[in-house]
Formats: structure tokens, sequence, C-alpha cells
């Protein structure tokens, strides 16, 4: 090893836990953002239940602007922006403006396509009871939608912790910072190599755990 | 109860054409009734029931709820009307994820039911349904007929006056569909909830419904007891609905058939075979489209008369007598609407 073992370690952990830090704090935020986005696309589209084609137009269409930038881009792009929020453009928490602005259009996709999948004959019985549209959202929609909210959630999240390790490149955190500090620029292509597989590793967990929950919440498969 | 006045339907589809689904329907339904709604595929009739609790809006015309009016109706008003109609589908359309007690309260938690009195109201219909064993079971893990079943309590949840059936049978086995029609029934009967139902079969329409609409083409055909239209369809389409495709008759072509309707008499075979004895000749049937409901037969028979004109009476003659109602399948097209 290039490192002594302990520096090695210490080093590992805190990427690995910055790396977290960040994907799970962007994930919570852009769901934040990309959950009441992803369903004002969904009733407002044609044959919704609160059809509005100047609202769905236009959300639309700057989900799809920001999410045609490539992510490298909109990392350079956002670091006035980053600066203004969280005061610089260094570190793991900086990271988390740019991560939040290509994951929550991203994430407001993967809520509309979960909430396709809805049966429109459920959508249809829900109003036929009196229902409201706030309700059909609550009530109808996100619980219907919850296995395949979840598997969404799988991929957003692993998503996200790909990028974050890109942010590496421009003064991130994390693991992505490890891998490019040490391996690209000293030439370490073991520590490079130790990092690439803890992502991999992470990314496994994510899905594993993911599929497994979403299959577990799922009411129409009998188990 | 139910009063549709010139109610028209038209869809705008992609390519600017205009359909027209339902033309004019002006239209009474009665409290206490069951009334049936026949046509064909694409006649308008799921359209038609839809705008009845406005999940369509019709284009024109206007829609009452005993002396409420429904077109005119505000959004939140509607939503108030709609909690005393229930609906029930061809796909049931039950909530995947929840378990059937908790589809059945839903619509009780959405009109703002406290949950525990949602829970009792939710149990007493479970077992209307026959199916209290099924409370904590999810709807995949329910038959056809199950998931029906609890589509049916859950439209009945919030005590609604008027229960719209679209099609609720036609995904369901002979069997099933009966004990389902049973139930229609009785929630007719000891509930005293009008029932208005969607199906393209007639004996769905024998078994339960005390009137009928033919439609087709956007259309009310014709409007009678279901009787009358069963032993004297005027239009084209009960003709063709009462008889299916292959039995039917070419116009013109034959004149020495007969097309016996039967109506609720104990039995069609003794009565073939009595009349058989009785002319002293030989009669074919061509086709049959009977079905025995509680002992009772229902249903149709076309039979090919000899030529002896002498026992073409006989057999006439012993009709009537059995107060079996026929018509000379000649004329089976030859009206038109
Ligand atoms: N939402 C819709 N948009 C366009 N056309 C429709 C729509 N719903 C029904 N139609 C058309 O209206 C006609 C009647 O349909 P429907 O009421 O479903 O008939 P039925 O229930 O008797 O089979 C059909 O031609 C159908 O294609
Ligand atoms: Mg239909």
């Amino acid at each position: 090893m290039s490192l002594p073992i302990d520096t090695l370690i210490t080093l590992l952990k805190d990427g690995l836990l910055e790396s977290l830090y960040m994907t799970i704090v962007s994930t919570i935020i852009a769901y934040v953002i990309g959950i009441p986005l992803g369903i004002i696309v969904f009733v407002t589209d044609t044959g919704g239940i609160l059809k509005n084609k100047p609202v769905n137009f236009i959300f639309g269409v700057i989900i799809n602007m920001i999410r045609s930038v490539p992510f490298l881009i909109l990392l350079v792009a956002m670091l006035p922006v980053t600066r203004a929020i969280v005061g610089t453009t260094i570190g793991s928490t900086a990271t988390i403006v740019p991560l939040v602005a290509a994951a929550a259009p991203f994430v407001a996709r993967m809520v509309e396509s979960s909430l396709k999948e809805v049966s429109p004959g459920v959508i249809e019985a829900a109003k036929a009871m009196g229902a409201s549209p706030i309700q059909i959202i609550t009530r109808v929609l996100l619980p219907e939608a919850k296995p395949s909210l979840t598997v969404g959630f799988t991929i957003a999240i692993s998503t996200i912790l790909g990028y974050s390790a890109m942010a590496g490149f421009v003064g991130g955190g994390g693991l992505g910072a490890i891998a490019i500090n040490y391996g690209y620029y000293r030439y370490k292509t073991d520590i490079m190599l130790i990092t690439v597989a803890l992502l991999i590793v992470i990314v496994q967990i994510f899905q594993t755990v993911g599929m497994f929950a979403a299959n577990k919440i799922d009411k129409r498969t009998n188990n | 109860m139910i009063k549709l006045e010139h109610v028209s339907k038209e869809f705008e589809t992609r390519g600017k054409k205009k359909i027209d689904a339902v033309n004019d329907v002006s239209l009474t339904i009665n409290s206490g009734e069951i009334f049936g709604i026949i046509g064909f595929s694409g006649a308008g009739k799921s359209t038609l029931v839809r705008c009845i609790n406005l999940l369509e809006h019709p284009t024109k015309g206007k829609v009452f709820l005993n002396d409420v009016e429904l077109t005119a109706a505000s959004a939140k008003e509607l939503r108030q009307e709609r909690r005393s109609i229930g609906m029930i589908f061809q796909q049931f359309n039950l909530l995947a994820q929840k378990t059937c007690i908790d589809n059945i309260t839903f619509p009780l938690i959405i009109s703002g039911v406290p949950k525990k009195e949602a829970i009792e109201r939710a149990k007493e219909l479970l077992e209307l349904v026959d199916l209290s064993d099924k409370a904590k079971a999810y709807p995949e893990q329910l038959s056809g007929g199950q998931k029906q079943r609890v589509a049916i309590a859950r439209a009945l949840a919030t005590y609604p006056e008027v229960l719209l059936c679209d099609e609720a049978t036609s995904a369901l086995d002979p069997i099933t569909t009966r004990s389902i029609l049973a139930l229609l029934k009785k929630i007719n009967e000891e509930l005293r909830v009008t029932i208005v139902v969607i199906t393209h079969e007639m004996r769905v329409v024998e078994q339960i419904c005390d009137r009928v609409a033919v439609m087709s083409d956007g259309f009310i055909k014709e409007v009678g007891t279901v009787k009358d239209i069963f032993l004297n369809p005027k239009s084209d389409t009960a003709r063709k609905l009462i008889l299916p495709e292959r039995n039917r008759i070419e116009k013109g072509k034959r004149t020495d058939i007969l097309r016996l309707a039967f109506d609720g008499q104990s039995s069609y075979e003794p009565i073939i075979s009595e009349l058989t004895l009785e002319s002293g000749a030989c009669v074919n049937i061509l086709g049959a489209n009977t079905e025995d409901i509680g002992g009772k037969a229902y249903g149709q028979m076309l039979i090919e008369l000899p030529e002896d004109k002498e026992a073409v009476k006989k057999i006439k003659a012993f009709l009537d007598k059995k107060q079996i109602h026929y018509e000379e399948g000649g004329n089976a097209d030859v009206t038109t609407d």
C-alpha cells in the first residue's frame, strides 16, 4: 500500500461518510422538490385530474431544460449560486447545491412515471366516490404508486451517489474526491481502485435494499 | 329519481374528428327499479352512465338526481352528490395496496366519517357481501367474483340511493355472474337501492332488470319492460341482442321458422317434446339460447316448421295454449329502426 494502513482507513472512512452525507441530504431535498413537481406535471397533463395545459407546459419545459444539461457543466454553471447559498464552492455541503439542482428534475420525472402506473380506473373510482383532487393525490395516487416510487428512489439515490463522486473534480468531498486526488493527480491507482470498489458496494447495497423494500411494500405480490 | 334530458356527449379525437358517443338521450329511471342499458360494444353505454355521475360532462343536456341538477352543480356540490351514487366497474378498480376493509372504508374516510365508525360500517358490508373472512386480504388474493363483491360493498358504504354498474359481470364466468346478479337483486330489494345496469348481454338484463333501454350508435332505440323488449323487440339492435349472430335469419329468406321466447316457463325441454307429440310432425331446432334460472326457462329457440300446414296450425295452437310467445322468424330482420 502506498499509504500507512491507519491513514488509509481514516481517509476512506471520512470519504465514505462525506459521500453518504452528500448523497442522502441531496436525495432528501431533491425529493422534497421533485415529488410536488412530479405530481403537478402528472395531474395537469391531458386526461389528468387537474388538467391545465399552460402549467403542464411550463413545468415540463423547466424540467427538460435542466435535465438536458450534462451534470459536469451544471456543476460549473452553478458555482455562483452555490457560493451565494452556502458561502463557499468547496466541500461536501457546497456540492449539495448542484446535486439537488440536477437531481430534482430527474426525481420529478421518476415520480411522474410512477404515478402514470396507477390504474386510471382506480382514479376514476375514487372520483366517482366523491374524492377531491387533493384526496386523490394523497390517498390514491401516492399510496398506490408506493412500490414503484420505492424502485424510483433506489435508482435516484444511486444516480445521485454517482453524481456526488463526479463532483470530486470541482472540489467536492467524499470518495470521488479521494479517487481523483490520489488516483488521478498522484497516480496512486490502488487507492482509486479501492474507492471505486467502495462506490460499487454502496450502489449494490442501495439496489438490494431498495428492491427488497419495494417488493415487501407491494401488495400485488403475494408475500 | 334519475332524469336525463336531451343528453349528448361529443368526443374530439386526435384527427379532429368528432364522435357523438351519446346522442340526445332522454330517460327517466324510477326510484327502486333495476334499469338496464343494453347495447353492443361502442354503443355509448359507458359514456351514458358516466354522464349520470358526471365522470363525463355532457356536451349538451341536463342530468338530475332527484331534484338536483347535477349538470349545474359546483365541483364541491357534485362531490357531495356523488356520495349518493355508488359505482362499480368491469375491472373492479379496487385499491391494490389496501386491504378489503380499507377499500370499503375509503369512501367513508374521505367523506369525513371517523375511522372507528367507518370500520364498523365496513364490517357490516363485508357481511352483506358474504366476505367477512377476507377483511384483511388484499385484492390480489381474491377471485374476480370476490373482488366485485368488495367493490359492491365499497360502493354501498356511503348509503347511496343509486348504484351504477358498468359491465360489472363482463369479466366473470357465468356462475359467478349469476351470484353477483343475485347479490345486486338482493341489494335492490332489501336496501331499496335503485340500480342501473350496463351490459351487452341479454341474459343479464333478463335475470335482474325491470326495464331496459336498448342503445346503439349513441341513440336510445327503445325503452320498455324487459318482457316487452324480449317478446316484441322493435329495433334491429334489440333483435340482434336477443338472437346471437349465428342464429339470425337472413332477411326474407325463410318464412318457415318460428322464434320461441321462454320467459320463465317451468322448463323448455318437455314443451318441445309435447309440441312434437301434439302436432305429429317433427320440428327441427335450428338454434337455442336458453338458460335455466332457478328451475325456470329463459331465452329463446329457433325452430324450423314442417311443410304440412295442418301441423303448423297445431304447433301454433299448442304454443298459444301454453302461453309461449313466438314470432315468425322470417320477419326477424325485416323491421328496421
Ligand atoms: N374519452 C373518449 N375519447 C374519445 N372517444 C371516446 C371516449 N370514450 C368513448 N369514446 C368513443 O365513444 C363511443 C362510445 O364508447 P363507450 O361509451 O365506451 O361505448 P360502450 O360502453 O357502449 O362500449 C366509442 O366510439 C368510443 O370509441
Ligand atoms: Mg363500455
